[in-house]
């Protein structure tokens, strides 16, 4: 039983990582026949080289700033999405359970956040520099506001779709305000809010390399444009696979919390 | 009239809109303290509007609706309330389904943990303290719901259609699983349902409503002797009155 299972698992990963493996191998053997773009387009084994010093070779006193660097990089971009996305919830999820519950909190808050919502956070980069300066903040804020939008929304939809009969039964119960929003409102709207936490993570994750591109000095989006200037596409392409590698886990983590909490909506789908 | 648990007079509910409806019109009804009352009737007589009027569920456009003698303002835990689909919070499982209200009230685990085991014993359920109501079937999940209002120890209990979902053997055994536990409890019933043998078996007294506008059409005191089980459903009494309430139900359509 359990054999067929990993079995089966390996069947998918089997079928999973056939496009990538057949990708990587032609531009391989492309660049070997120099087909490529010469000193444009590196090959795949030139960018694992790459990614090698980057991550292993001797940092510190070293001219070269893609050499030992790669952790201390992440490091400030996963931290700076790590708190912009912590405030996003923050602020997100108890602004939406509000928001879907109260009518009033509704027509007051809803149509503004409806109005700001079109403007892309690229936007707002010019208007966050000049608000916070070349710094931290500013690339926190981005990432906070790119990630809020989808997290208030999807909490708002949730909690304002959640079963009549069930609000009903709690307050037949003597359920009644904060009780009912954190027993009922909030767990019945679970599904949704992470519906937004996921679409919201991955927009964290754009704001930060937005933001470390054009408003900081660090992290993972500043080398991936540093690189670019001085004609290192190896390191470009390494950063890039670097930063869908961080994108794929840290959404692998959320859907792991999502398995833990909703183990009941994973029932009802069988 | 010292013992009359529901008093309900000229109770009118207007549903206002472009085309306001009138749900229910100028019903009068009172329930004595202790009585099973079944509200029959088809689909569009407003029982379902009565019922949410006695919970609190919806507020009344005019006419004066009591309860123990205090007019209904909002819901609570004192009128009970079992739903057709028992509405149990799909998160929790049954034990925390079933110590929901006591625990939202903020009494002390002491005060219920032991009620709480009781009743789940009651309904047939302690061994499924653990399951989440998705790993329940229907009657299960039925079973829940009635026993987390038990466990609140309500003066009033609203049940609305609570065994309409339910397949015809399933129903048979809640209903008789609904007979023992009255049985024991005496409490005051309401007791909403389309189905006349139910509406025989289990009350005291049967209030045939008339749709459009909602009416209480006639009152039909149950003459069948208690205790009751699911053998009444074809002795000699039942069928009399069911021939009864058939033709006052058929009377009334012309």
């Amino acid at each position: 039983m359990s054999s067929t299972l990993t079995g089966q698992r390996g069947k998918r990963m089997a079928l999973a990582a056939c496009l990538p493996v057949l990708f990587v191998l032609t531009w391989e053997v492309l660049g070997r026949f120099d087909l490529l773009i010469a000193g444009l387009i590196p090959m795949p084994s030139a960018v694992l080289r790459a990614w090698w010093v980057w991550i292993a070779g001797a940092g510190g006193l070293s001219l070269n700033p893609y050499s030992g660097t790669w952790g201390a990089n992440l490091w400030f971009s996963l931290q700076r999405v790590g708190e912009g996305y912590l405030l996003a919830i923050v602020l997100g999820i108890p602004l939406g359970v509000f928001i879907g519950w109260s009518r009033l909190a509704a027509q007051v808050v809803d149509p503004s956040i409806q109005w700001l919502r079109p403007i892309p956070i690229t936007a707002w980069l010019p208007f966050s520099i000049a608000l916070f300066g070349i710094n931290e903040f500013g690339a926190i804020f981005l990432i906070t506001l790119g990630a809020f939008y989808p997290i208030v929304v999807n909490t708002t939809q949730g909690a304002r779709d959640v079963d009549k009969n069930l609000v009903r039964a709690a307050r037949m119960m003597g359920a009644g305000g904060w009780a009912l929003l954190r027993r009922v409102i909030l767990p019945a709207a679970l599904p949704s809010v992470f519906t937004g936490l996921r679409i919201g993570l991955g927009i964290a994750w754009t704001a930060v390399i937005v933001a470390e591109m054009v408003a900081v000095k660090s992290g993972l989006g500043y080398v991936l444009w540093d690189a670019y200037y001085v004609g290192r596409m190896d390191v470009v392409i390494a950063d890039m696979v670097s930063i869908g590698l961080m994108g794929y886990i840290s959404d692998r983590l959320v859907v792991f919390v999502e398995s833990r909490l909703l183990t009941w909506r994973r029932l009802q789908s069988y | 009239m010292s013992s009359s648990a529901i008093e309900i007079a000229g109770v009118t509910k207007v549903y206002p809109g472009d085309n306001p409806v009138t749900a229910l019109e100028n019903i009068d009804l009172s329930i004595a303290d202790g009585e099973f009352a079944a509200l029959l009737g088809p689909s569009g007589c407003g029982k379902s509007t009565l019922l949410n009027l006695l919970a609190g569920f919806e507020t009344v456009t005019s006419g004066k609706l009591q309860v123990y003698g205090a007019p209904v303002t909002a819901p609570g835990p004192q009128r009970a309330v079992v739903f057709q689909e028992a509405a149990l919070f799909p998160w929790l499982n049954v034990w925390e389904n079933v110590v929901f209200g006591p625990k939202v009230q903020g009494l002390a685990p002491e005060k219920y943990e032991a009620k709480a085991r009781e009743t789940l014993k009651l309904v047939g359920l302690e061994n499924f303290a653990k399951h989440l109501p998705v790993q329940l079937s229907g009657g299960m999940r039925q079973r829940v719901g009635i026993a987390r209002v038990l466990v609140m120890e309500p003066t009033l209990l609203l049940m609305d259609e609570p065994f309409g979902a339910l397949d015809a053997q399933t129903r048979l055994t809640m209903q008789q699983l609904l007979l023992d536990v009255w049985e024991g409890l005496k409490k005051t019933v309401v007791f909403v349902t389309h189905d006349i043998d139910e509406a025989i078996l289990l009350a005291d007294t049967i209030y045939v409503m008339s749709a459009r506008p909602g009416r209480i059409a006639t009152r039909i005191p149950v003459e069948v002797p208690r205790p009751r089980n699911l053998d009444t459903l074809t002795d000699v009494h039942f069928n009399e009155m069911k021939k009864r309430i058939m033709h006052e139900m058929r009377a009334d359509q012309h």
